[in-house]
């Protein structure tokens, strides 16, 4: 069986300046991946460029998502296919409600892939569901996207975007920047409630904190545009031991 | 090429192809010639069995029309209008008749479809005239249709309903024979016959428009809208509209159409007079969408129309909704003059443009009254190679104590070749006056498109939504069906905008 996603070789350019150099990753069924690293290492890139953000060149290798090549798709055909980034920063939609924007969006999956678009109550009904879970009061939901939202409010309103897309693939962004230890705490705890042998997440972080509440399967530490080390969870406990630095002379 | 212009550009091949069929005698017999003259302005004047004050008034304008010059102060840009190479006067019926929806192309359908227009009212759009209706004669023919459940059967319902209320909502032309004296009381009272170049144009030769009359303290008991938006395609270039809102009452009425509109006539200059007495209430919504040019920004209708407002008596009010999406040139400042002591005026507007469309638009809130109140809300949207400029005056004369205006300029730029102006001009005389103004601009974000997209929205959809959310305040005047028309139109009118 192929893996989920096989990110094999990868080069990448931002104006002419290469970030990153030749990256592989494979990621299973079920698996939960952290990516640790420090400021400048790629983690972000490599997130932005699954995900098909605009402004980066793809100079050699390949990603390959369900065995297809992904980087053949747009964004939003590769959203369809199950591919989910929750972002560091959740942008502001003002005037349009949060409501609208996830039904939009949901419907706008279900069509891509063929399936029937949710009627109203059927699609209330979920939401308030998903939303109960996560802490997420009514009211938010009636607001412009992101509008007013603390950064909690934020990153809750991912996670909810998750739970209600039901992703193949999450990919988490920093999401404990930002975030006081409560808020971090109900993000996470919504993030495992979606754990399952059909999905897997790839865990973005700069610290080990988010790792408790999230228990990854496997870490990666990039540095300069390279996986440098991989390991099992408890590579992280040694990375807040030793810090990043001894893996700089590594990949240079 | 946006589906829109490719609507229009299908339009216009059925039109010519079925042009000559049958037609053009009776067309070629109620056409005066090109040009403008007097013996013009008599003629439609006759045509029409006008009162001799209708003529005298329109010759009137005819000759102060000669004397003045076409301004050029807007920040628009077009050839020279030759209006010697003209039609002043043409039977309003030009579109081909076809026989059923099912001679009509299927792409002009899937616009009205994407739009969620009536079945019926697709039929009309598109030209459909069923055969009962071409023997009425003159009688526009696409409403002359029998029985079957439709527009037409609404509309008599409609009219009975309003005649009971004593409302008049009548072709402007009927109005002068019915009721020559409540015309004359009131034409030409909000927007003279000299007060500027195109609306004294249309003072000579205005074809025709709509009349409403809402008597004392009566609640119109509906929106003048839908059978409204089924009669006013044929009004032709020169539409000229009065509506009086007697003491106390309230009207609401809806001009213009969600689907693409074409037309022969490329000059159009309008004339909207609203008259609010004490205690009245007007509101007056449109939504305009004529054809805006091809896609190397050659063709489509010059738009310069006068619309204005008096809330002459006291306690009145005139609230003005506008969503124009639609025409090569539009030059338009609906405006409200606030006499009455109290009275209110309010001006909601969506301007987009795209392609080489150039708006001009904006407003007038002529503060003249004893606390006379004002709100201006402006979302003007910039793509392709257009321009779009918010032009907007805000005055209070020397005895309007404690008038108070707040105006919103927000200008929305989608790519980098197209242009937003804002020009606000207030001027107090009254020191206790108070006027805010605010203005933003902005250009359209990646992050929030991409954000959009990786959640599984299309560019488009993506590019939609934002303007959608940008514009919700004015989205909210409409009235409610109205409103779901004009998002989609709106996110119709960006595609092709990006990528």
């Amino acid at each position: 069986m192929s893996a989920l996603l096989e990110v094999r070789n990868l080069q990448v350019r931002v104006e002419e300046r290469e970030i990153l150099h030749g990256l592989s990753l494979t990621v299973n069924k079920g698996e939960v991946h952290a990516i640790m690293g420090p400021n400048g290492s790629g983690k972000s890139t490599l997130s932005h460029v699954i995900a098909g953000k605009p402004g980066y060149e793809v100079t050699g290798g390949e990603i390959l998502f369900k065995g297809e090549d992904l980087l053949e798709m747009d964004p939003d055909e590769r959203a369809a296919k199950g591919v989910f980034l929750a972002f560091q920063y959740p942008v502001e939609i003002p005037g349009v409600a949060t409501m609208t924007f996830l039904r939009t969006a949901l419907n706008a999956q279900r069509k891509a892939r063929g399936e029937s678009e949710y009627s109203t109550p059927d699609f209330l009904k979920k939401v308030r569901e998903v939303a109960a879970s996560l802490n997420i009061p009514q009211e938010m939901l009636r607001r412009g996207v992101n509008v007013g939202f603390s950064g909690g409010e934020k990153k809750r309103n991912e996670v909810l975007q998750m739970a209600l897309f039901e992703p193949s693939l999450c990919i988490l962004d920093e999401m404990d920047s930002g975030l006081d230890i409560d808020a971090l705490r109900i993000a996470a705890d919504g993030v495992n409630a979606l754990r399952s042998s059909e999905r897997a997440m790839v865990v973005i972080t700069h610290y080990q904190r988010l790792l408790n509440y999230i228990v990854p399967d496997f870490v990666h530490v990039m540095s300069k545009g390279r996986v440098v080390k991989s390991g099992g969870k408890e590579l992280a406990l040694e990375l807040e031991e030793s810090g990043y630095a001894q893996f700089e002379d590594q990949a240079a | 090429m946006p589906a829109e212009l490719e609507t229009v550009e299908r339009v216009r091949r059925i039109d010519v192809d079925q042009y000559r069929y049958g037609f053009e005698t009776i067309i070629e017999s109620e056409k005066a010639p090109k040009g403008l003259s007097e013996d013009i302005v008599r003629f439609i004047s006759a045509k029409k069995d006008e009162p001799e004050w209708m003529l005298e008034w329109r010759l009137e304008a005819y000759r102060r029309w000669l004397t003045m010059q076409e301004p050029t102060w807007a920040r628009v840009d077009y050839p020279k209008i030759d209006y010697q190479d003209l039609y002043y006067y043409s039977a309003p019926k030009q579109k081909k008749a076809l026989a059923s929806l099912d001679e009509v192309d299927p792409e002009i359908l899937k616009t009205y479809e994407k739009l969620g227009i009536p079945l019926r009212e697709q039929e009309i759009l598109a030209g459909v005239v069923r055969p009962e209706g071409e023997t009425d004669g003159e009688a526009p023919r696409r409403v002359a249709v029998d029985a079957v459940f439709d527009s037409v059967s609404v509309a008599t319902t409609f009219q009975a309903e309003l005649k009971k209320a004593g409302v008049i909502f009548m072709p402007i032309s009927h109005a002068l024979r019915e009721h020559p004296d409540l015309v004359r009381k009131y034409l030409g009272t909000v927007v003279p016959t000299s007060d500027n170049f195109f609306a004294t144009l249309n003072s000579a030769v205005f074809s025709d428009g709509s009349f409403v009359y809402v008597p004392p303290g009566v609640r119109c008991p509906m929106e003048l809208s839908t059978y409204f938006r089924i009669n006013e395609r044929n009004t032709g270039q020169f539409e000229r509209t009065l509506i009086i809102a007697d003491k106390g009452s309230y009207v609401s009425y809806l001009e213009g159409c969600t689907a693409p509109q074409r037309d022969e006539n490329q000059l159009h200059a309008a004339v909207v007079e609203l008259i609010a007495l004490d205690d009245a209430e007007i509101k007056y919504s449109t939504v305009q969408n004529w054809y805006p040019g091809n896609s190397e920004g050659k063709g489509g209708v010059y738009n310069f129309v006068t619309k204005r407002g008096d809330c002459r008596g006291k306690n009145s009010k005139i609230s003005w909704t506008q969503v124009e999406t639609g025409s090569a040139i539009t030059w338009k400042y609906p405006s409200c003059i606030l006499r009455g002591d109290n009275s209110r005026g309010e001006f909601y507007s969506i301007a987009i443009s795209n392609g080489y469309q150039q708006v001009d638009s904006g407003t007038k809130m002529i503060h003249l009254g004893k606390n006379t109140t004002s709100r201006i809300i402006s979302k003007g949207i910039a793509a392709g190679k257009s321009q779009n400029t918010y032009r907007g005056l805000v005055s209070a004369h020397r005895k309007a104590t404690g008038s108070r205006n707040f105006t919103a300029c927000d200008s929305l730029l989608i790519g980098d070749k197209c242009g937003a102006h804002t020009v606000p001009y207030v001027e107090a005389k009254n020191s206790s006056a108070l006027f805010e103004h605010e203005a933003t601009t902005s250009k359209i974000s990646e992050d929030v498109l991409f954000y959009c997209v990786q959640r599984g929205l299309s560019q488009e959809e993506a590019v939609g939504l934002v303007v959608n959310g940008f514009v919700r305040d004015v989205l909210q005047q409409l009235p409610m069906e109205f409103a779901v028309e004009a998002q989609k139109l709106i996110s119709i009118s960006l595609e092709g905008s990006v990528g």
